[in-house]
């Protein structure tokens, strides 16, 4: 344990650290000119396919760089990964289902 | 006994097994949310008409409230970045802004909701308020538990960094993982609810 203790506190360690701190301050700045985009863009009132588009495109921006900034999954293990591909993969199938449903007699035609 | 792989990582897997452990839990709560997210898309596509967000609730608000939840995903960054310094008090303050920051959105929360109620607009009332209701009382529920973990390890569970400092840091890098989830949770619903 002090072994770890003693690596986290060296210099290189603490600017890493520096370099991170700088890094999440640019991201909030992105995050919240971002939210202020979504929210005005909804005020244009744009055809529902477009402003769903428009949104969701913001959206996964913004969720992106949670994701991969505060969540540190720029730079994670490999096994991490596999976890979250597999998990996409089957929240994928999860959004596909309610399209596939409106499109009645998808799988039969 | 001693609790295995808390600080150093295992050599199968190249993680500490609290890291793995929180990353599988947010796998289930990724499916969870989807699958509610699944339910409000088969809704809104076999409604013969739906409301925009904006004539039933209050994005001024939400707004506000999307704010908050951003900025408390920095102070929880900030928070771990402190004790990564080993700068104890200073991850206490940040600790502290995002216990506050999660207090303040279930305030606003409260008043949102206690509005809609004033209203007569219950989840019984249509759809729309139904998958509402779930989506942002699922959601604010994950909110109060994000704040009792955080609550935990800015108090009591403290301790631990006088004698493990190691340790610690990577329990609140897991917390924060999670609250850093359930504001990704809010980026999307806050469109998809208020905005569209």
């Amino acid at each position: 344990m002090s072994d770890h203790a003693a690596t986290s506190m060296t210099g290189d360690h603490a600017v890493d650290i520096d370099k991170h701190v700088r890094i999440y301050i640019t991201v909030f700045v992105a995050l919240m000119v971002l939210t202020v985009v979504t929210v005005t863009v909804s005020r244009f009132h744009l055809p529902v396919p477009m402003a769903v588009s428009v949104a969701l495109l913001i959206a996964i921006i913004k969720g992106s760089l949670v994701a991969c900034y505060f969540m540190h999954l720029i730079s994670e293990k490999k096994l991490i990964y596999a976890v979250l591909a597999l998990t996409a993969a089957f929240f994928v199938a999860l959004m596909v289902l309610p399209v596939v449903t409106v499109h009645d007699g998808f799988w039969i035609h | 006994m001693e609790i295995p792989y808390t600080v150093e990582v295992r050599r199968d897997t190249g993680l500490t097994n609290g890291k793995i452990g929180i990353w599988l839990f947010l796998a289930s709560e990724v499916m969870l949310f989807g699958a509610l997210f699944a339910s409000y898309i088969l809704i809104r596509t076999g409604a013969p008409t739906w409301p925009r967000g904006d004539t039933m609730l209050n994005v001024p608000l939400a707004t506000v409230n999307t704010i908050v939840l951003i900025s408390s995903s920095v102070t929880m960054v900030m928070a771990w970045a402190s004790l990564m310094r080993r700068r104890f008090e200073t991850y206490r303050i940040y600790m502290g802004l995002t216990i506050l920051c999660g207090l303040a959105f279930l305030v606003i929360k409260y008043f949102e909701y206690s509005a809609h109620f004033h209203e007569g607009a219950l989840p019984s009332t249509n759809n729309f308020l139904a998958i509402y209701f779930t989506l942002t009382g699922l959601h604010g529920l994950h909110v109060a538990g994000g704040m009792a973990v955080n609550a935990y390890f800015w108090g009591p569970g403290a301790k631990l960094y006088k004698t493990n400092p190691v340790w610690f840091t990577n329990r609140v890098e897991h917390a924060g993982l999670f609250w850093h989830f359930v504001d990704l949770v809010w980026i999307f619903l806050f469109p998809t609810l208020y905005l569209l």
